[in-house]
């Protein structure tokens, strides 16, 4: 039966349809996205390769050997006029269509929370975030007495949601490593999704819309870390808070 | 400029007077042009200290965030508003179009005169901003809240943009009237050059979609000195209203850019490899208007990661995939203009096979920028700088570069090729690759955009180096377009007076304001007959012997 449903799935997949049926499979959007952007760029890759080399032939091979010589190509007629637009159109939007649905099915991994996320609630001012976990725990990721922006950790195994706000102007909360990002802006709330799956002590928080003076110092890195150790941070900052 | 022959007739008035009085579409296209040179020296200053600033961690250029930000504003607003828009729809416009359509001026000369002194005051306010105390600091984009709680002075911004779109709507007016009922007898839509298409596209949307951006920075304008709250979320108004009517004209405004980029482009290449453009009929009405078409419904890709609505965010990522048609059968067009030709090269084709490059990988680069789920990481990276300085910034501004190799001999009688045009050629093209490229590839790993420090970066690798690296390397190549765009001005200025001198028509070419005036052109463009074509005549009719 496994091995029957895993079949349809990759059936599914390779439909390029979204899997829809199988929403509850927590699915991971950064290494999703990484997917993607090596399709794209081979995509790319190919079409840039092939019209460089004609470019480059075209512009070797019909160099001028007199100031007088002209052009010899013929003028097209109406039916080559005719399939000379619409048979490349017909590739291009066959290639659009097909990155379309690609970057449909990566979209639906980043805009579906997972029912078990645990909720962080942000608020961004001019310059810094503030965050409230789900058991009420508040603490701004402002520079502590040592001058180091505060770290701010994640649980590892647990997908993260956050909900975002800002008091003044509009920022945007950027997690590269988690190759997401999405504004902050007053009277309205977004939110992003992360999954971390292993632990890391790289990933960055950045602001990544511009919000004046310090935009550029509007960062704090984030961390994932073990259950049992993110429990203990947390307790520490509600005893320190 | 100021040759014999430009001043015949008019002998009694001094020269400066008469520039200042004139109405002659071509000294307008040499005050644009040298208006938007001016502005292309400043904002390119700009650019060099925001580059030299960034090569490093820390403080070491400017004295703080707050000048480093009016910097990049600077650098942003002028070389859109005015150096790229002023001298394609400008410059080029203005001394060009007239004589490639067998106009003696345009409708309205004065207007026109009045729509170049407006320019030449937007930039003067726009200079103002260095010595205010409050110097602007909110990006071209101005968005709000940012651009209205900041105690920077906003009100330069709006003003600038008021008088710059005021500037392009009376010029669009003007020139849509100029094409309209002025081509010469007998020039049908389909004899018209490739430049003339893409300059009445450009004008076109500069008409439809400059009332939207001010209005936009006039709701700016009210919210900020007169206590109104469009843009306010706390009193009822839209904080993101700004954005979506600043990118419903900005967006657009590429293509004012890029179209007549694209025009001048063909007209080189055309010329220099003495062929027909390749299907023609295409490129016009599928290539041109189609993206003129399709200009109007892609604007949410701007603002991907603003918070919009899932279906609208996929409905532009579709909207905006499907540029790629009409771009990639105006490329395609480009591509067969060169099969079969006979290709002569100079500083001006030069300039024009290295468009073909630039927009190759500024057009390719911008596909995963249209797909949304890819655009939430890489908006606000110097991905997306590197993307659009290729495509627009850089295809247009060599293009335009080209162009004005291609027509110096029209507009001096003389050359500007030579050793110091090839050299500055190869200095701008290597230095634009080594520039840009480093940022690709930060960019992809996080870098922001509009940081002046990166410290929260110091720890990562990529390929076994820092970002500090990648942007030494940026900043490397800045320098060396600037010393190439240095020695090319001082050819340009050199080339006007002393350069050596050209025949009427040096590259054979068969389109009006070659075959049809002297170099330069006399008051009235064509002498005492008027230019009449038959049927069969095309600019690009090369193969009929």
């Amino acid at each position: 039966m496994r091995k029957r449903l895993s079949a349809m799935a990759g059936l599914a997949g390779g439909l390029g349809l979204s899997s829809q049926a199988f929403a509850q499979e927590i699915r991971n959007p950064a290494a999703e996205w990484e997917h993607l952007w090596h399709e794209v760029i081979t995509d790319i890759t190919i079409i840039g390769v092939i019209m460089a080399i004609a470019a480059v032939i075209m512009l070797v091979k019909y160099r001028a050997t007199s100031p007088d010589q002209v052009g010899t190509a013929k003028k097209l007629t109406t039916v080559q006029s005719i399939s000379f637009a619409l048979i490349p159109a017909s590739i291009f939007m066959a290639d659009d269509f097909y990155l379309a649905a690609n970057g449909w099915t990566v979209w639906n991994a980043y805009r579906r929370v997972p029912e078990n996320a645990m909720e962080v609630k942000v608020t961004a001012y001019q310059w810094y975030f503030e965050f409230e976990f789900p058991d009420g725990t508040v603490t701004d990721g402002s520079e502590g007495d040592d001058g180091k922006a505060q770290v701010l950790n994640v649980p590892v195994g647990q997908p993260v949601v956050f909900r975002m706000t800002s008091e003044d102007v509009i920022h945007s909360f950027g997690l590269p490593y988690y190759r997401v990002k999405e504004d902050v802006m007053p009277g309205r709330i977004t939110y992003i999704w992360i999954n971390p799956v292993k632990e890391q002590s790289e990933g960055i928080l950045q602001c990544a819309e511009f919000c004046g003076t310090n935009h550029s110092q509007m960062s704090n890195p984030i961390h994932a870390v073990p259950r049992a150790e993110f429990d203990a941070w947390l307790a520490k900052i509600a005893a320190e808070g | 400029m100021s040759t014999p022959t430009t001043t015949a007739g008019h002998a009694a008035t001094p020269a400066w007077k008469e520039w200042i009085l004139t109405t002659d579409h071509k000294r307008i296209g040499i005050l644009y042009l040298v208006g938007s040179m001016a502005a292309f020296g400043v904002a390119g200053l700009m650019a060099l200290i925001i580059r030299a600033e960034q090569m490093q961690l820390g403080m070491q250029i400017v004295s703080s965030g707050d000048q480093y930000n009016s910097f990049l504003y600077f650098h942003g607003a002028a070389m859109i508003l005015a150096f790229l828009i002023p001298g394609l729809t400008g410059f080029a416009a203005n001394y060009f179009l007239p004589l490639m359509i067998g106009a003696r001026d345009v409708a309205f000369p004065r207007i026109n005169a009045f729509s170049v002194w407006l320019f030449y005051f937007a930039i003067i306010l726009a200079l103002l901003s260095f010595v205010v105390p409050d110097a602007p600091d909110i990006m071209w984009t101005g968005y709000p809240p940012y651009s209205i709680t900041t105690s920077a002075n906003t009100s330069m911004y709006v003003f600038t943009v008021h008088m710059l779109g005021f500037s392009s709507i009376l010029g669009a007016v003007n020139f849509l009237v100029t094409v309209i009922y002025m081509r010469a007898p007998g020039m049908g839509w389909n004899q018209l050059n490739m430049f003339v298409w893409t300059t009445i596209a450009a004008f076109v949307l500069q008409l439809v979609f400059i009332p939207v951006l001010a209005a936009a920075v006039t709701l700016l304008l009210f919210d900020k000195y007169l206590g109104t709250h469009f843009y306010d979320p706390s009193a009822g108004g839209d904080v993101l209203l700004y954005q979506n009517l600043f990118w419903f004209y900005s967006h657009p405004a590429v293509y004012v850019i890029f179209l007549p980029a694209v025009g001048i482009l063909f007209d080189i290449i055309a010329t220099m490899s003495k062929n027909r453009v390749f299907n023609y009929k295409a490129a016009v009405y599928v290539g041109i208007w189609g993206t003129v078409a399709i200009s109007g419904i892609v604007w949410i890709h701007h603002l991907y990661i603003s918070g919009m609505p899932d279906w609208i965010r996929l409905g532009h990522m579709v909207t905006t995939l499907l540029i790629s048609v009409p771009v990639g059968i105006l490329t395609l067009s480009m591509w067969g203009t060169l099969y079969k030709g006979a290709i002569t090269y100079n500083t001006a084709m030069m300039y024009a096979a290295s468009c073909l490059y630039l927009i190759l990988l500024g057009g390719l680069t911008g596909i995963p920028l249209a797909i949304p789920s890819m655009t939430l990481h890489l908006s606000e990276t110097s991905y997306v700088h590197a993307h659009f300085h290729f495509i627009m910034a850089l295809f247009s501004a060599f293009a335009l570069f080209g162009g004005i190799y291609y027509w110096f001999p029209k507009m001096t009688g003389r050359y500007a090729d030579g050793g110091l045009a090839t050299l500055s050629f190869w200095l701008n093209f290597i230095g634009v690759n080594v520039t840009f490229w480093p940022l690709f590839i930060i960019g992809k790993e996080g870098m922001p955009r509009r940081y002046w420090d990166y410290a929260m970066f110091k720890d990562v690798k990529v390929m076994g180096y820092s970002f500090e690296d990648f942007h030494m390397i940026a900043t490397i190549g800045a320098f060396t377009i600037a010393l190439g765009m240095l020695l090319q001005t001082i050819n340009f200025i050199y080339s006007a007076f002393a350069g050596k001198p050209a025949p009427t028509n040096p590259w054979n070419s068969k389109s009006l304001e070659w075959t049809h005036t002297v170099s330069p052109p006399g008051p009235g463009n064509f002498g005492d007959t008027d230019v009449v074509v038959d049927e069969n005549w095309s600019p690009y009719e090369y193969n009929k012997g």
